[in-house]
């Protein structure tokens, strides 16, 4: 067993900004992560980064804009701490050595960008994350931060007390993928879920392919509630083919999109006649689905986004990256042709529900990143505030786990007194399928399971105040067992079903059902469909025998995170009837600000999933923040 | 290409003892799973030339596992994959894994050229696979793990030593000229940017190390990707004097700098266009200037 002060999963702009920041506090701190560091999906951030760095920009206007686009979902305390604490990790970015855009004088360049009152969208050409995400490892080298790379985390060790609350974390099962085996990871002060994003359930996405959701769903699954989970962004410019992003930037500079009829249709259609192709991406996305569904998309799919223009020189100074990408991916000369692009998935607004210093209900498990939801994109998030939130999370998340004292914070995890349970009509039971040996291949409740339960009340470590809570590395060794368990099974089996069957199901039914647009009808029909693939899930083997470097095997592991997932996504879609930020319903085309200024939760509850609520936080330091109509 | 195979051959024995040893019943299991598989695979054949006559493009994947007999010796394997416009070499073996057989094993993950864990040898040439295109290649296109690396299994290749290499030339920004106030920017000129831009561009994919003669011959020796990489950091302005002299230092010793003879393999393989012999070549002269100081 690995033993670390703090364990730090996943190595994306999140992960190494949380490790860096743990061991300058004097801890003891390992990376775990799936990749190595520098294949982390933090590199394909192109756009920029928004911190408040100039005169005429305050920290309460990006404030102010980022409550705004996140349609007053986000929380005050969140977003007001993303704002103020920005500016000084970009400039530490820039002291270790990114490199960023210069101007004339030699200062960081800034541009416009969606949703942004002022242009503070610092950037490094149209290649921001590359170069963040290289930086912040570079950082990690220099310190000799111990880094654990393509071992893959498969499950936490938590205790398995009644309630969530009173869990406590203490490390991780990973497996090494380059000779299967499997290890535990005990964390002494706690463990940082970095994981990144999920949008591998949807199969038209900007996102790599190994952004499965494993974090929230481990998470979930010991007992941590998803938070928000129905908003998920939808960027309004991928290449149709691959779902390649095409960065916001080539708005920002001035790109135009037209449709088939040459029509600029920000404009000319009144989507959005102040901010046009500025508007947020919410409303860009549907816009153009509009258009196309219409019938002025052209070959009836996507638009076409213009840059020619801004001119050869303009381009190859701040967007070269974004002529690579159309040439390569689309085969398209963005100098001389306009490019092709449609919505595509992008961003999970939602994730593991954390306070503002990234820790979760559970004592000793935190999350930072895409995977965590503090809650300051809310509904929407606006571009280039994502690379902050990982910057200044992860940071925060890495002190308070090395034990640094941040102060209180404002915003309450798990289940407090303004909590209201919910209920959802849905068309098949969601969640778990049965609880006997067989679940094994499930992946099995992570915690809490009848099995451990009987083995807890025989050695008695829940009930009563005389009881004895098992040592921590006990936990953790328990875990390990349960995870062997799993993998022998999933590998042992050698007829049945096999994953990438499942995913391409699941994949198909969230993009046709939980898209853009949303329909009642279209909801449960991803649930239905969800259920059948948990269903078959139960029969799912991994083919390939070998232990060495069984990709096989880690998707296997990774479809049950889909999986959970998905059906968290949908879940939340299905409760919210309103229309807010993202999350667009046909038969509720309202803003309902009476019943629904608050976040959805899903708890495990045993396998099934428990629908909740906690009101949004709208006030901040010196003011509230009124929801206002959101017109761009 | 045949030599290619051959040096597999002789890796693979060296790596066939890499597995832990296995008890008896989970031999008969490894065994009888084999049997199946290879059942199933007879019939996936036969399926697939009632196929082939499609609109399929064929593509031949170099497997090796040293855990799994019979792919103990190092072999080709022939998949046929539906050909739609677009499709880059990755689409077409994750194509070939999801229908055919999921053992195939690779690194692959953003599918948009900037993770660099996709670099594969494909039809004779260091490429990342995701940024081929199927259609500009001639067929079949062969598949195989980037040369002059120890092989893991199918196209995975053991990447430690690069990675030592790039980290062996202290691959993170130094000065002692920061500024005080946390708010404050180091000025850096335009020019100077962009002078260490494109030293700034690599994804650690390592097709320039697999192409260079010379770096298969001399192990030591840093190779292009992290001289260039020292490059960036000592052309640097903001790093100051003394911290260049360091650096150069650094490249400047015997594995470094002066084993390159300019065969112009790295940059013509780079998938960033970095021009990285251009890079060795200045580190050379500043090198040179450096010295002169001192005589
Ligand atoms: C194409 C694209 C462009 C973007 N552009 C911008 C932009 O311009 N500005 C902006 O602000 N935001 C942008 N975003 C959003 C932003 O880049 C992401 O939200 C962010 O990079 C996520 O970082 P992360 O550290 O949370 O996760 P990631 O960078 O995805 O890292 C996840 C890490 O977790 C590891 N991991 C995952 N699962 C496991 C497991 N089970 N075990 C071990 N390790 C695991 C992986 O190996 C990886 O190291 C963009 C996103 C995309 C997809
Ligand atoms: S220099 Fe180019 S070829 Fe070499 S590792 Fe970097 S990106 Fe790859
Ligand atoms: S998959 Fe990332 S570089 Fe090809």
């Amino acid at each position: 067993m690995h033993e670390h002060d703090v364990l730090v999963v996943g190595a994306g702009g999140a992960g190494l900004r949380a490790a860096i920041a743990a061991h300058e506090e004097g801890a003891d701190v390992a990376l775990v992560t799936k990749l190595h560091p520098v294949r982390s999906h933090t590199g394909a951030a192109e756009g920029g980064i928004n911190a408040v760095l100039r005169e005429g920009d305050s920290w309460e206007d990006h404030a102010y804009d980022t409550m705004k686009g996140s349609d007053y979902l986000g929380d005050a305390p969140a977003v007001e701490t993303l704002c103020q604490d920005s500016p000084e990790e970009t400039i530490q970015l820039e002291h270790w050595g990114m490199p960023f855009s210069r101007e004339e004088d030699g200062r960081v360049s800034q541009r416009p960008f969606g949703g942004l009152s002022f242009p503070r969208t610092t950037y490094a050409g149209a290649e921001t994350g590359h170069h963040l995400l290289h930086t912040l490892y570079q950082q990690v080298v220099k310190r000799g931060i111990e880094v654990y790379d393509e071992w893959y985390v498969t499950r936490l060790a938590v205790t398995d007390h009644e309630e969530p609350e009173d869990r406590k974390c203490h490390g991780v099962v990973a497996f090494d993928v380059m000779s299967g085996e499997v290890r535990g990871f005990r964390a002494r002060n706690g463990v940082i879920l970095a994981t990144g994003g999920p949008g591998q359930v949807f199969d038209h996405t900007t996102n790599a392919v190994s952004n499965t959701g494993d974090g929230p769903a481990m998470a979930y699954r010991a007992g941590v509630p998803m938070e928000d989970m129905e908003f998920i962004q939808f960027h309004p410019t991928t290449l149709p083919s691959t779902g390649v992003l095409i960065s916001e930037g080539v708005r920002g500079e001035g790109g135009i999109l037209y449709n088939e009829l040459g029509e600029r249709f920000m404009f000319e259609h009144g989507y959005a006649s102040n901010a046009g192709e500025l508007a947020s991406r919410d409303v860009v996305s549907r816009a153009e689905l509009t258009e196309v569904n219409e019938g002025r998309g052209i070959e009836d799919e996507y638009v076409h986004l213009d840059m020619r223009h801004l001119g050869e020189e303009r381009i190859i100074d701040r967007l070269e990256n974004i002529l690579h990408l159309a040439s390569d991916f689309e085969g398209v000369d963005g100098l001389v042709e306009p490019m092709p692009v449609k919505p595509g998935q992008h961003y999970a607004m939602g994730g593991i529900e954390t306070d503002e210093n990234g820790e979760t209900c559970i004592d000793g498990l935190y999350a930072a990143g895409e995977c965590a939801c503090v809650s300051v994109h809310g509904a929407n998030r606006l571009g280039g505030n994502a690379l902050p939130e990982l910057i200044v999370f992860g940071a925060r998340a890495g002190r308070h786990a090395a034990g640094t004292d941040l102060g209180e914070t404002l915003i309450e995890t798990g289940r407090t007194e303004d909590s209201e349970t919910g209920e959802i009509d849905t068309p098949v039971v969601p969640g778990s399928i049965h609880a006997d040996e067989d679940a094994v291949a499930d992946g099995g409740p992570d915690v809490g399971d009848s099995e451990s339960r009987r083995a807890e009340s025989d050695g008695g470590s829940r009930e009563g105040g005389a009881s004895v809570v098992p040592e921590a590395t006990e936990i953790v060794e328990r875990a390990v067992e349960a995870e062997n368990r799993r993998i022998d099974h999933l590998m042992e089996k050698d007829e049945g079903v096999q994953q990438a069957e499942l995913r391409e199901k699941l994949q198909k039914s969230m993009t046709r059902n939980v898209n853009v647009f949303r329909t009642e009808e279209g909801l449960k029909q991803a649930l239905r469909d969800i259920r059948e693939v948990r269903e078959q899930y139960e029969d799912v083997y991994v083919d390939d025998p070998s232990r060495t470097f069984n990709t096989d095997l880690q998707q296997t592991i990774e479809m049950r995170n889909l999986i959970d997932t998905a059906e968290a996504i949908t879940l939340g879609a299905l409760a919210r009837d309103e229309f807010r930020g993202a999350h667009w319903r046909a038969e509720f085309q309202e803003r309902r600000d009476e019943e629904w200024l608050k976040h959805t939760l899903l708890s495990w509850n045993d396998g099934t999933p428990e629908l909740w609520f906690k009101p949004v936080i709208l006030e901040g330091e010196e003011k509230t923040y009124e929801p206002k109509i959101r017109s761009y | 290409m045949s030599t290619q195979l051959e040096e597999r051959e002789t890796e693979a024995e060296v790596d066939a003892g890499h597995s832990e040893p296995r008890s008896a019943y989970q031999e008969r299991r490894l065994d009888d799973k084999e049997k199946r598989r290879e059942q199933r695979e007879r019939e996936r054949q036969d399926e697939e030339r009632a196929e082939e006559a499609e609109n399929t493009v064929h593509i031949k994947v170099f497997r090796y596992d040293p855990e799994v007999a019979e792919k103990q010796e190092p072999r080709f394997d022939d998949f046929h994959v539906p050909f739609e416009k677009g499709m880059t070499v990755l689409d077409a073996v994750m194509y070939a894994r999801d229908h055919h057989d999921s053992s195939l094993t690779f690194r692959h993950s953003c599918r948009q050229a900037i993770c660099g864990s996709d670099a594969f040898f494909i039809n004779g040439r260091q490429r990342l696979g995701c940024q081929t295109q199927i259609a500009d290649l001639e067929t079949p296109v062969r598949v195989e793990p980037l040369p002059h690396k120890e092989v893991v299994k199918d196209l995975v290749v053991d990447m430690d030593h690069f990675f030592d290499q790039m980290e062996a030339v202290e691959p993170y920004f130094q000065t002692n000229e920061a500024p005080d106030s946390d708010l404050d920017e180091q000025r850096q000129s335009r020019e100077n940017r962009e002078k260490i831009k494109m030293g700034t561009r690599c994804i650690w994919c390592a097709c320039c190390q697999s192409s260079c003669n010379i770096a298969a011959g001399d192990n030591e020796f840093l190779g292009p990707a992290a001289i260039s990489m020292a490059y960036r950091f000592a052309m640097d302005e903001r790093e100051g004097g003394d911290m260049k002299e360091h650096r150069l230092r650094i490249v400047e010793q015997e594995h470094g700098v002066w084993r390159c003879q300019t065969q112009f393999s790295c940059t013509n393989v780079c998938p960033k266009d970095i021009p990285l012999t251009e890079h060795i070549q200045e580190l050379k002269r500043e090198a040179v200037k450096k010295n002169l100081k001192f005589w």
